[in-house]
């Protein structure tokens, strides 16, 4: 049995009426990267807030690294790092006077900072640019910087809330590496993401909605569930053909991509290409198996018993 | 007419938004209502109250007689007494008193020979307080029941006063310290409010908590720099105010950090806790306003202390810069001792203190 990074249980919050975490039970193992999948409002925020003791929790229990937050926050912030949604650094500070200050406020000094910040410029590919203005830096820049600033103190649990939001595609690939080369060093990892693609790259992923915990898994079980239950059709007017599947019952969800229509059938249909055919009017159109996507995850876990 | 239109289309939204803006709508009511008290009560051309000591080294009945028909002017309210004269001059420079009345040995026969009964002497670095007692030089003066009203209003005056501090009566003797306490309140609140109003502003903080520093530290820290703002302000306005206005300076400079020191701490502390109530750079400015209004008006810098009603004066003794207004000018002009002027010092590092901890209190680490 793997040890236990972050354990949640029964977790709410809310905010005045409305209600922004509800009833979430969470169990990340040690050394993993764990991913938070979901739209703008599904709550990520909110957790991750939460989990390093920066919000109080309506109600539930968290424990984190073995210590009761929010009770114990104060020990658990010497051995995590954060990486908020927004730049939080230093505008009117240079990359290296960005890293001496946050080095200086975790506790590292003198011989140990410089060895410790010549290191993270390195890594980080930050050297050329250690006299610049952190405002000066493009978005995958500051993106670097603020990984290195969140790992200065050598942390075991890392957070990062969207950390690739402002960051382009070739940039995020960069990021991702990094992230692999720390958590291969030992560190937890829990990221929050509205990519697919990043979401496909956890070790674990956790799907929100509206503050709930639709499902989690590994990618890939989460991927298989779904097997069998993908259908791809082509041919005949699609915009036709995907107002009369979604009127079936079976049928969870049809969505157009370019030439295909991508219909997810319910769970326990045993044919998916039998009770299309069986019950779409045009018998001209062709139908496929197709490989279930992460989207498809998600939509099968959020969509729940009511048509997207 | 789609001219109209599109100005009733931004007059609507700007009502709207108005509307929505509680600070500025609040701003709109309380600016004239507070400008209207704070003039109505503070300024007053007659100057009355002035708290003077008496010295009468006569001991007699004529001195009691004369004493009374001084209070009775309201000018001033005889608050002490005081049996010699050096006496009576440390109670004017720790500033007790402004002025005190020294009636002679030789009162009987000064009286006799129609010749000025007493000296004042009179702190004369505030020119309003020192127009009103110059004001009772020529008073006129009546000593026994049968002697007519008037008799010592003729060549002779009434009483001789010394000015001390600015014979001159120049008015920027007195401005100019004065400054000092309206210009730090002014830039020492706004700056530590906006300091760390704008680190939560711009999301700084939402990291910096994520760490292990605590709250009073990175209070203390983000201070410590504008105390040394705060002093090379206060040693450019003495300074240039010495060189172009010939400000004399008279105090120890021992003495003067000694008071001026409290100041900026209670002026940084004040902007700290404004920093924990604002949410934005604007809305610390708009608190910052509300103390500096009643510090240029109620404090002693425009208005002599003394003339104003005594709610204003209830007012005034909760603000800083009236308590540094006391001390710097009791330091710079009349040379006072910072140990002469323990009360307001010791009320300006309470202040400190409870300004600190209530600060400290409402900033939490946590973004609930």
């Amino acid at each position: 049995m793997t040890e236990i990074a972050i354990h949640a249980k029964n977790l709410s919050r809310h905010f005045g009426d409305v209600t922004a975490v509800e009833s979430v039970d969470l169990d990340i193992p040690a050394g993993q990267i764990y991913g938070f999948l979901g739209p703008n409002g599904s709550g990520k925020t909110t957790i991750i807030r939460m989990l390093c003791g920066l919000l109080t929790p309506s109600s539930g229990e968290v424990r984190v690294l073995g210590l009761e937050v929010p009770a114990q926050a104060e020990a658990l912030r010497r051995k995590i790092g954060y990486m908020t949604q927004k730049f939080s650094l230093y505008d009117d500070l240079t990359v290296v006077e960005n890293m001496q200050f946050m080095a200086s406020i975790h506790g590292l000094a003198g011989r140990d900072a410089k060895a410790r910040i010549d290191g993270l410029l390195d890594r980080y590919a930050l050297r050329d640019m250690r006299n610049r203005f952190a405002s000066a830096m493009s978005g995958g820049q500051r993106q670097r910087l603020a990984l290195a600033v969140a790992t200065l103190h050598s942390p075991t649990l890392l957070f990062l809330d969207e950390p690739t939001s402002a960051v382009d595609p070739e940039n995020r690939r960069d990021f991702w590496e990094k992230l692999f080369d720390l958590s291969d060093a030992g560190t937890t990892i829990l990221v929050s993401t509205h990519y697919m693609d990043e979401a496909e790259r956890c070790h674990q992923l956790a799907i929100l909605q509206t503050g709930h915990l639709r499902n989690q898994g590994a990618p890939q079980a989460l991927l298989a569930a779904l097997q069998d239950r993908v259908v791809a059709i082509t041919g005949g007017n699609l915009r036709r053909v995907k107002e009369e599947a979604l009127r079936l019952p079976q049928v969870q969800s049809a969505a157009q991509q370019g030439m295909h229509l991508r219909v997810l059938l319910r769970s326990g249909t045993a044919d998916a290409t039998g009770y299309l055919r069986k019950h779409l009017s045009d018998s001209t159109l062709t139908l496929a198996h197709a490989a279930a996507s992460l989207e498809d995850v998600f939509v099968a876990s959020t969509t729940g018993g009511d048509r997207a | 007419m789609s001219s109209l239109r599109r100005i009733g289309a931004v007059t609507g939204k700007e009502f709207r938004q108005l509307s929505r803006d509680r600070v500025t709508f609040a701003m709109v009511v309380m600016i004239p209502l507070m400008q209207l008290l704070l003039f109505g009560y503070a300024i007053s051309t007659m100057v009355r109250h002035i708290p003077v000591a008496v010295v009468d080294n006569s001991g007699s009945g004529a001195a009691r007689f004369i004493t009374e028909q001084v209070r009775v002017t309201q000018v001033v309210d005889v608050v002490g007494y005081y049996a010699t004269a050096e006496e009576a001059e440390d109670a004017i420079v720790d500033g007790t008193v402004r002025a005190a009345l020294i009636l002679p040995e030789n009162l009987a026969q000064r009286v006799a020979g129609g010749e000025p009964v007493g000296q004042w002497l009179v702190d004369g670095s505030d020119t309003m307080v020192s127009s009103a007692l110059l004001g009772l030089r020529t008073m006129p003066l009546h000593l026994e029941a049968g002697t007519p009203a008037g008799a010592y209003q003729a060549a002779t005056p009434t009483f001789e006063v010394a000015l001390f501090f600015n014979p001159e009566r120049r008015s920027e003797v007195n401005i100019v310290p004065g400054l000092t306490a309206i210009i730090l309140t002014m830039t020492l609140v706004l700056f530590t409010a906006v300091a760390l109003v704008r680190e939560r502003e711009r999301g700084n903080l939402e990291l910096l908590i994520t760490t292990p520093i605590h709250p009073l530290e990175l209070m203390v820290g983000k201070l410590v720099p504008y105390i040394f703002v705060g002093l090379v302000q206060v040693t450019i306005i003495l300074g240039l105010g010495h060189l172009i206005f010939n400000v004399p300076f008279q105090g120890e400079i021992a003495s003067l950090c000694a008071v001026t020191l409290p100041f900026i701490a209670a002026s940084l502390a004040l902007g700290l806790l404004f920093s924990t109530l604002a949410d934005t750079q604007m809305q610390a400015m708009q608190m910052t306003f509300f103390v500096l209004m009643p510090s240029i008006l109620l404090s002693g810098f425009m208005f002599p202390f003394d003339a104003m009603p005594l709610p204003a004066q209830y007012i005034a003794e909760v603000l800083p810069a009236t308590h540094y207004m006391r001390l710097i000018r009791g330091v710079v002009l009349r040379g006072a001792d910072a140990a002469q002027l323990l009360p307001d010092i010791l009320w300006l590092l309470g202040f400190t203190v409870v300004m600190l901890a209530v600060a400290t209190k409402r900033f939490r680490k946590s973004l609930d």
